[in-house]
C-alpha cells in the first residue's frame, strides 16, 4: 500500500501538444481514486505516467514517497488492469495470473497460494486451467484483475477496464471491483470516461479536462457543489441544464434571475445576497432534471410556474425524461413516469431553485 | 395495403432472392473454372516428372506411344542417386546449408522485427522500409560485387559462402513478415509484461514468439525456401562436387555435354522436392494465417 503524487507533472509530445498540463494530485494510502473526463483530457495518460509506461515531460511522481520519474515499471510496484484486457493468449489463466510471480522468482508454492486466494476472491477457480480464448469478457477482466491482485502490490492502476463490457456486465464487475477494493485495500487510482463509473466507485474524484484537473473531491461534492460548468455538466446523468440569464433586481429588494423576456424566476433568499453582486451581468443558470418537476407534483405556493411546449418525452420506467427548449436552450425535466406529457403540448414546469447553480458566461467558474 | 399489393411484393422479393442465388451460383462455377485452368496448369509439369523419372532412359528415347504414360516403370533411377555418392554430398550440402540459413536468418529477422516494430527508437519507421526496399533488389544485379566480396574473404568455392549470402535475400522479407505480424499484437500485451516484471529480452522469448508463431512459421518457410530452391549464387560461387548443393549439382552432375539423363534428372528433381513438399503439407495452415497477418498490417 502506498500514497502517490504527482507534483507539476506534464506531457508534452514531439509536436508541442500538451497532454497533461502541470497536474498537482495526492492520494493517499488505501485511497480509490478515480480519473474522469471527456475523451483526450489527459487521464489516461496520466495513469500511464504513473505506471511508467509514459515518460514525463516535467514534473513528479512519488510512490510511497519516493520520486519514480526514472524508475522502469517492473520496480515501480505497480498492477494495471487494461482495457483490452491484455491477457497472454497462450498461457492459462493460472499461468497469466502467475507470470509476474515466476519473473520474480517466487517460489512454487508461494504462486500457487497467491493464485489461488485470488481466483478465490475473483470467483475463478474452475477457469484456472483455461485458455483466455475460452473466456467471456467479463471472466477475461476478472482474470486481468486476479493477476494485479497476485502481485499485492502498492498501487492498482485501472485503465478504462469496463470499456469493453456489456452494459449489464458493466455493472456486474464494477460492484466487484468495489468489493475487490474493500477486501485488499490497495491504493487504487482508476480511469474512466464514465462519470456513473466514477461517482459509484470513488473515494475521490479528479474530473480532468484539456490536461488539467477541474476539480477534485467526493462524488457528492462534485454533484453538489461543482466548481466549474465543465464539472457541472460532466457529472449527472441527464446532464444539467444550462440557461443563459441576467441577473437583476426582483420584487422587494430581492434578486431574481430573467431567462428571457417572459420568464423571470426570483432567486431564493438564502441565495439572494450571493447572487446579488454579480446584478446586471451575464450568467449562465444550472438546474439537474431532478430539480425541475410537474408544477402539480412538487409545487409550492411561492415556487414559479411556467408552462413550456413539450419537444419529446423519454418514458424510462421509473421515471420520465421531458424534453423542452427555453429560447433555443434544451431543457430536460425528469418527472413522475405517470405524467400525461406529450409532445406539442405545454407542460406546466417548477423548480427548486434552493439547488440551481449560478455560472460566469465567460469563465464558467461556479458563484 | 391490398392483398394484390402484398402479393406483388412478396413475388418480387422471390425473384430478387432467385436472382441473387443464379448470381452466387455464377460466382462459384467461375471461381472452379479459373481454380481448375490454374490447378492443371501446376501440376501438369510434377506430374511429367513424376512420369518421367519412373522410365527407363531406353524408355525415354525411344519415342514411341505417349510420352504422358509408362509402360515399364521403374525405380533405377531413384536407386541410382540414393546410391550415388555426390548425389548424397549435394543433399547433406543443400540440408547443411539450409538449416543454417533458416537459423541464421530466423534470429536476425525476429530480433529486427521486435525493435522495429516495438522499441519505436528513432527513425524505426524510416529502417522498416529500408529494410523492405533491400529485398527489391533483384540478386542477379548482387552477384557479381558479391564475387568480389566472397572472393577477397576466401570463400569461393566454399559452402558457407551460401550460409553467408542467403540470409541477405531471406532476412528483409521475413523480418517484413514477422514486423506485420508483431505489430498485429496489442501494445498493452507488451506493457502489460512491461508492468508484471519482464525486460525487452523476456518479452520476446515468453510473450512474442509464442503469439506469432505462425508468422514465424511462415518467414521460416520463405527462408528455407530462398535457401533449397536458390541457384544463381550456388552457380556462380561452387564449382566442385564436394561444396555443391542440389540445385547446382543436379544439372552439373546429369547432364554430360549435350547428353541429358532426364531419368536421373526427373528423379533427383522429385528428391529435392520432398523436404519442401513434407513442410509444406505440415505447416500450411500456419503459413497461411501467417502470410495473412503480414498482409493486413505492417
Amino acid at each position: 500500500m502506498a500514497e502517490v503524487s504527482c507534483r507539476k507533472v506534464v506531457k508534452e509530445y514531439d509536436a508541442g501538444v500538451q497532454a497533461v498540463k502541470g497536474i498537482d494530485l495526492d492520494i493517499a494510502d488505501h485511497e480509490f481514486v478515480v480519473l474522469v473526463g471527456p475523451s483526450g483530457c489527459g487521464k489516461s495518460t496520466t495513469l500511464r505516467m504513473i505506471a511508467g509506461l509514459e515518460e514525463i515531460t516535467t514534473g513528479e511522481i512519488w510512490i510511497d514517497g519516493d520520486v519514480v520519474n526514472d524508475v522502469p515499471p517492473r520496480d515501480r510496484d505497480i498492477a494495471m488492469v487494461f482495457q483490452n484486457y491484455a491477457l497472454y493468449p497462450h498461457m492459462s489463466v493460472f499461468d497469466n495470473m502467475a507470470f509476474g510471480l515466476k519473473l520474480r522468482k517466487f517460489p512454487k508454492d508461494e504462486i500457487k497460494r497467491r493464485v489461488d486466494e485470488a481466483a478465490r476472491i475473483l470467483d475463478i477457480v474452475p477457469l484456472l486451467d483455461r485458455k483466455p480464448r475460452a473466456l467471456s469478457g467479463g471472466q477475461r477482466q476478472r482474470v486481468a484483475m486476479g493477476r494485479a491482485i497476485v502481485r499485492n502490490p502498492k498501487v492498482f492502476l485501472f485503465d478504462e477496464p469496463l470499456s469493453n463490457l456489456d452494459a449489464k456486465l458493466r455493472v456486474q464487475m464494477r460492484t466487484e471491483i468495489k468489493k475487490v477494493h474493500q477486501t485488499v485495500r490497495t491504493t487504487t487510482v482508476y480511469v474512466t470516461h464514465d462519470q456513473i463509473e466514477a461517482m459509484t466507485l470513488a473515494d475521490r474524484v479528479v474530473v480532468m479536462n484539456h490536461g488539467v484537473i477541474e476539480q477534485v473531491g467526493t462524488p457528492n461534492d462534485l454533484y453538489h457543489h461543482p466548481a466549474t460548468r465543465f464539472v457541472a455538466g460532466f457529472i449527472g446523468s441527464p446532464a444539467m441544464n444550462f440557461l443563459p440569464c441576467r441577473v437583476q433586481d426582483g420584487v422587494n429588494g430581492g434578486v431574481a434571475i430573467r431567462l428571457t423576456d417572459s420568464i423571470t424566476v426570483p432567486v431564493p433568499p438564502a441565495r439572494a445576497e450571493r447572487y446579488g453582486k454579480f446584478k446586471g451581468k451575464e450568467m449562465v443558470l444550472g438546474l439537474r432534471p431532478e430539480h425541475l418537476f410537474e408544477y402539480h407534483e412538487q409545487g409550492k405556493p411561492n415556487w414559479t410556474r411556467i408552462d413550456l411546449p413539450v419537444d419529446v418525452v423519454e418514458p424510462m420506467g421509473m421515471e420520465t425524461m421531458v424534453h423542452f427548449f427555453v429560447d433555443g436552450a434544451p431543457v430536460c425535466a425528469r418527472v413522475d413516469p405517470a405524467t400525461h406529457a406529450a409532445p406539442g403540448e405545454m407542460l406546466p414546469l417548477t423548480a427548486d431553485l434552493n439547488q440551481m447553480h449560478l455560472m460566469e458566461a465567460d469563465t464558467g467558474k461556479v458563484v | 395495403m391490398s392483398a394484390s399489393a402484398t402479393a406483388r411484393r412478396v413475388a418480387v422479393a422471390a425473384e430478387r432472392k432467385h436472382s441473387l442465388h443464379r448470381q452466387r451460383l455464377w460466382a462459384l462455377w467461375g471461381s472452379y473454372i479459373a481454380l481448375g485452368v490454374f490447378v492443371f496448369m501446376f501440376l501438369v509439369p510434377p506430374f511429367y516428372t513424376l512420369i518421367t523419372s519412373l522410365k527407363s532412359s531406353a524408355e525415354i528415347s525411344a519415342q514411341t506411344g505417349s510420352p504422358w504414360l509408362v509402360h515399364h516403370p521403374t525405380l533405377d533411377n531413384f536407386w541410382y542417386l540414393i546410391t550415388y555418392p555426390n548425389f548424397q554430398t549435394y543433399y547433406l550440402n543443400s540440408v547443411l546449408v539450409t538449416i543454417l540459413v533458416v537459423a541464421v536468418s530466423m534470429v536476425i529477422s525476429v530480433l529486427a522485427a521486435f525493435s522495429l516494430s516495438r522499441m519505436g527508437f528513432w527513425g524505426s519507421q524510416t529502417l522498416s522500409t529500408g529494410v523492405f526496399l533491400t529485398y527489391l533488389i533483384p540478386p542477379s544485379l548482387l552477384f557479381i560485387p558479391l564475387f568480389q566480396i566472397i572472393g577477397a574473404i576466401g570463400l569461393i568455392n566454399n559452402f558457407w559462402c551460401l550460409v553467408l549470402l542467403y540470409p541477405t535475400l531471406a532476412v528483409p522479407f521475413c523480418t517484413w513478415i514477422m514486423i506485420g505480424y508483431f505489430s498485429s499484437i496489442p501494445k498493452e500485451l507488451d506493457e502489460a509484461a512491461l508492468i508484471d516484471g519482464a525486460g525487452y529480452l523476456q518479452i520476446l522469448w515468453r510473450i512474442f514468439i509464442p503469439v506469432a508463431m505462425p508468422g514465424i512459421i511462415a518467414a521460416t518457410i520463405f527462408a528455407f525456401t530462398v535457401s533449397w530452391g536458390a541457384f544463381l549464387y550456388p552457380l556462380a560461387y561452387l564449382y566442385t562436387s564436394n561444396q555443391m548443393v542440389l540445385t547446382v549439382g543436379i544439372i552439373s552432375d546429369l547432364i554430360r555435354g549435350d547428353v541429358f539423363q532426364w531419368g536421373k534428372i526427373m528423379a533427383a528433381c522429385l528428391l529435392a522436392s520432398l523436404p519442401p513438399i513434407v513442410i509444406y503439407a505440415f505447416l500450411m495452415d500456419y503459413y497461411v494465417a501467417g502470410l495473412t497477418a503480414g498482409a493486413t498490417k505492417g
